[in-house]
């Protein structure tokens, strides 16, 4: 274990986190939520954990050859 | 006059950081269309979101939001946040390292390399030209329509579109690609900075975020959700169009303007930051964009299509002092310069190396001719681009979500390229030419009404197209001839 996530997970996270786009269960919920309608403050979070995710991919998937192409090439 | 003297005294500004880039030119044409490959995070990200910010995001969104409500967010914004920094990830790194091994400055150099056939270059050079002139033209003639409106009619809207036109022609005919990164760079924060305090001085004005949604409730309930308002009642956006329409996102792949700033990387290390930022930016952006649209809908009844995207316009100059409305308004044009000056410095490249360099002057071309022939070829776009907004009727916001199809359509293009070694030319032709033809069938189908999905299905067009474009790309690939081993082992290292 070097610390890294398998690429399998990532992939599942990523596959998971398209899938919960689409918030059918707060279709026809008018509530209000910290000031906003709760589907929109949904998909505010919702940037936040898009987030997460490209943190999570750029730590642990980072495209190794396109950091020795760098190095080859400087 | 306030109002303008204000956007002036911005543009002048604007045209100041443009100039200040100019002291760094090296005078090679890698300079002036890829400056030099040298741009970190920073400028990266602000380059690469202020891009994608066009009059569209800004001026539509809100005007969506008045007509969708909520639901706008998940549509457009959300679901970006998500794939365009994906796509970032997964080919925008690697274009970035290609370019800079093969000293590529545009798209169709890559692919009509990666492939070797000038038929698939000229195919994509035209789908894309004939693409993105109706993307620029939204740029120009949503600078005219911002100005006329927030003057109270007092100025034409051929002053505003002058103007947006002839300052991006200065910064980026002077300085090219750095310059346009430079002011880039500047313009997103001046809308990132003044869409939020747009925001919050309209809030504060309609009695505090419960008030403003006070009255959205009383007014049109309906806004706040996706579903019926009331049993029996329609969805003002269906589940199937929302995840049908995830698929609109992945133009970004295939814009050539977004190509050309992920070359100008200085290494692949730059595009860490701005890969995680990217959808905190987009939710800054989005948030007052739909929000103010939401809230226009309480405030201005009855405006009918096209009509709503002034609604934000229209929310400053009633709740703004005059002042503060020229600041505003001089956040919209950022918005659109942002854009504009990469499209037109893009098909500027495209027109200077894709044509005049490969088929002129057989890719000899020195660096003063490169920057030269960039330099008219930018003129004469965004010349073309200004005359075209004259006698162009505003309908042509619609071609917006069209020009997204056809892109997003193109995607497996790049894909192929990038990831499938037996991908070969057959493929790639056949991949665009179908995207041709089904953008076609459904532009004709689609283009009186804006609500079209797929037999009424609320499957958005994009994805039939995109599904074909990708069987057309296998298909073509596996009845033709394996690439030569030499081309494919310069695309990859085992």
């Amino acid at each position: 274990m070097n610390g890294r996530l398998p690429p399998w997970l990532l992939v599942v996270l990523l596959v998971l986190l398209y899938l919960l786009h689409n918030d059918i269960w707060f279709w026809s919920d008018a509530r209000i939520v910290a000031g906003l309608p709760v589907g929109m403050v949904y998909h505010i979070v919702y940037c936040f954990a898009a987030t997460g995710m490209m943190a999570l991919l750029v730590k642990h998937a980072w495209p190794s050859h396109v950091d020795d192409d760098e190095e080859s090439d400087g | 006059m306030t109002t303008l003297a204000i956007i002036i005294v911005y543009l002048v500004m604007v045209l100041l950081v443009g100039s200040l880039s100019h002291r760094l030119s090296r005078g090679t044409g890698e300079d002036y269309f890829v400056a030099s490959r040298s741009i970190g995070p920073f400028f990266l990200l602000m380059s690469l979101f202020g891009t994608n910010m066009t009059a569209f995001a800004i001026l539509g969104g809100s005007g969506e939001g008045y007509h969708k409500g909520i639901g706008v967010f998940a549509l457009m914004p959300s679901i970006s946040a998500l794939v365009i920094p994906v796509v970032f990830f997964f080919i925008g790194t690697r274009v970035w390292a290609l370019g800079k091994r093969h000293g590529y400055y545009t798209q169709i150099q890559f692919f009509r390399d990666r492939w070797n056939s000038n038929i698939l270059g000229l195919l994509l050079f035209v789908v894309s030209v004939a693409l993105l002139i109706p993307y620029l033209l939204i740029g120009v003639m949503g600078g005219g329509i911002t100005l006329h409106n927030i003057t109270a009619k007092a100025v034409p809207e051929w002053v505003g579109a002058v103007l947006v036109t002839g300052v991006v022609f200065a910064y980026v005919c002077f300085g090219g690609m750095r310059g346009t990164a430079w002011a880039n760079a500047f313009q997103t924060l001046v809308f990132m900075v003044l869409g939020a305090t747009t925001l919050f001085i309209i809030v504060h004005k309609m009695g505090g975020l419960s008030g403003a949604i006070a009255k959205v409730q009383a007014t049109h309930p309906e806004l706040l959700q996706r579903g019926p308002a009331r049993p029996g009642g329609k969805s003002l956006i269906s589940p199937v169009r929302m995840l049908t329409y995830t698929c609109i996102p992945l133009s970004v792949g295939m814009f050539p303007h977004m190509f050309m700033h992920w070359l100008t990387a200085e290494r692949a290390a730059a595009f860490k930051k701005p890969l995680i930022l990217y959808p905190l930016c987009i939710a800054a952006v989005w948030i007052p964009s739909v929000l103010l649209g939401i809230f226009g809908a309480a405030e201005f009844e009855g405006l009918k299509g096209p009509a709503a995207n002034y609604v934000l316009i229209r929310m400053i100059a009633k709740h703004a002092p005059t002042a503060l409305a020229g600041l505003l308004c001089a956040g919209v044009f950022a918005a659109i310069m942002s854009s504009l000056d990469s499209q037109a410095l893009s098909l500027g490249s495209m027109f200077t190396h894709d044509i005049v360099r490969h088929y002129g002057f057989h890719d000899r071309m020195s660096e003063k001719q490169q920057i030269l022939f960039g330099r008219i070829f930018v003129f004469a776009v965004l010349a073309l681009t200004f005359v075209l907004a004259q006698v162009t009727n505003r309908s042509i916001f619609r071609l917006g979500v069209w020009c997204f199809t056809g892109f997003a359509a193109m995607f497996p293009v790049v894909l192929a390229a990038l990831f499938w070694r037996r991908s070969t030319k057959v493929g790639a032709i056949a991949s665009v030419a179908t995207v041709i033809v089904l953008w076609t069938f459904f532009f004709t189908k689609g283009w009186t009404n804006p609500a079209y999905t797929v037999g009424g299905t609320g499957v958005m067009p994009v994805v039939v197209i995109l599904g074909a474009s990708a069987a057309a790309m296998v298909v073509g690939s596996l009845v033709s001839r394996p690439p030569e081993a030499t081309t494919v082992s310069k695309f990859f290292r085992d």
